[in-house]
């Protein structure tokens, strides 16, 4: 028989998930099962770019679900600054590192989409340099969280720069506006989107499948991170009773040492 | 179709995209009920609200 560690309660499973986030992943398993139907097999190929429009079936919700997590990780990281409950800092967090596994999605799928529509993988377009930078802001975002920076310095620096997300997504957004690109415009965000068909419809089951895919990991990028914070938090606990044992101890030695050093004052006259 | 004439089609492309994808997710999902597990082990039980 194998013994459960000290630390868990054997009728209390040890992972991350729950019956709601096993719904959401079933629910997330079939609509990729669907998308992949939609934009692999039944979707027709484009008339002006043939196959390689199977490409904006990932490529155009794996962008619009990296704006969400930094959109997430803008507000929570108000919230915190407002709140200063640790649920919002571990929200932030949750919510930048899926912004970059989809951002750098984005930028992959977008670069093998460019090269058979373009005749390029890579060029210093606005689009794709904003975003570029957006992806670094990241990594930049992530590497500050995970600095040992003293908690007060920490709590300022990291928020701030979660707070400046949202300007650079607008800025990567708006670059098709503002600036000459390759990249084309908006054509599905109008009332009237510029695509129709089986194509919007295998593009609205891409969103569907990458939007349950993204609240999943969401829910348990949190969890994990919520872990994170009460298994540093125990580990502070257990530091901070230690040292008050060791300073209990030593106080305790140092008030019997001159007893036990000191000659007892009869012997001392006596001798 | 051989590996080099897929490559030379938008199938190709296609299929690398969507591969990459399916990795990329499928790899970071696993990664994160991995580190899950791990970390729940060191948590008592009162502090994984979810359980």
């Amino acid at each position: 028989m194998t013994a459960n560690p000290p630390d868990v309660t054997p009728d209390i499973p040890a992972h991350t998930g729950s019956r709601a986030s096993r719904i959401l992943g079933v629910a997330a398993l079939a609509a990729i099962v669907l998308a992949t139907l939609y934009g692999l097999v039944w979707s027709p190929a484009d008339v002006e770019m043939g196959d390689s429009v199977r490409l904006m079936y990932v490529h155009v919700p794996t962008a619009v679900f990296c704006y969400v997590g930094c959109f997430i990780t803008t507000l929570a990281s108000g919230m915190w600054l407002w709140k200063r409950t640790p649920g919002w800092d571990v929200l932030a967090g949750a919510g930048a590192e899926l912004g970059l596994v989809f951002v750098l999605l984005a930028l992959a799928t977008g670069s093998l989409w460019g090269r058979p529509t373009w005749g390029t993988y890579w060029t210093w377009d606005a689009r794709l340099t904003s975003t570029a930078l957006l992806a670094v802001l990241l990594v930049g975002y992530l590497a500050l969280r995970r600095l040992d920076l003293d908690p007060t310095v920490r709590s300022a620096r990291v928020p701030v720069l979660g707070l400046l997300l949202v300007p650079n997504v607008v800025i990567v957004s708006r670059s098709v506006e503002w600036w000459r690109s390759l990249h084309q415009r908006a054509t599905v965000t109008t009332l009237d989107p510029q695509i129709d068909g089986d194509l919007l419809v295998a593009l609205m089951t891409g969103f569907l499948a990458v939007g349950l895919a993204f609240a999943w990991l969401l829910l348990h990028r949190f969890r994990v991170g919520w872990l994170e914070y009460q298994a540093q938090r125990i580990d502070l606990d257990e530091a901070v009773a230690a040292r008050r044992a060791e300073a209990a101890r030593r106080t305790g030695a140092s008030a019997a040492a001159p007893a036990a050093t000191s000659p007892e004052p009869a012997e001392a006259v006596g001798s | 179709m051989s590996a080099a004439t897929l490559a030379m089609t938008h199938a190709g492309y296609v299929a690398a995209g969507w591969g990459a994808t399916f990795l990329l997710v499928g790899g970071y999902a696993v990664s994160l009920v991995l580190r899950g597990r791990k970390l729940s082990r060191q948590v008592p039980p009162e502090d994984r609200r979810w359980s």
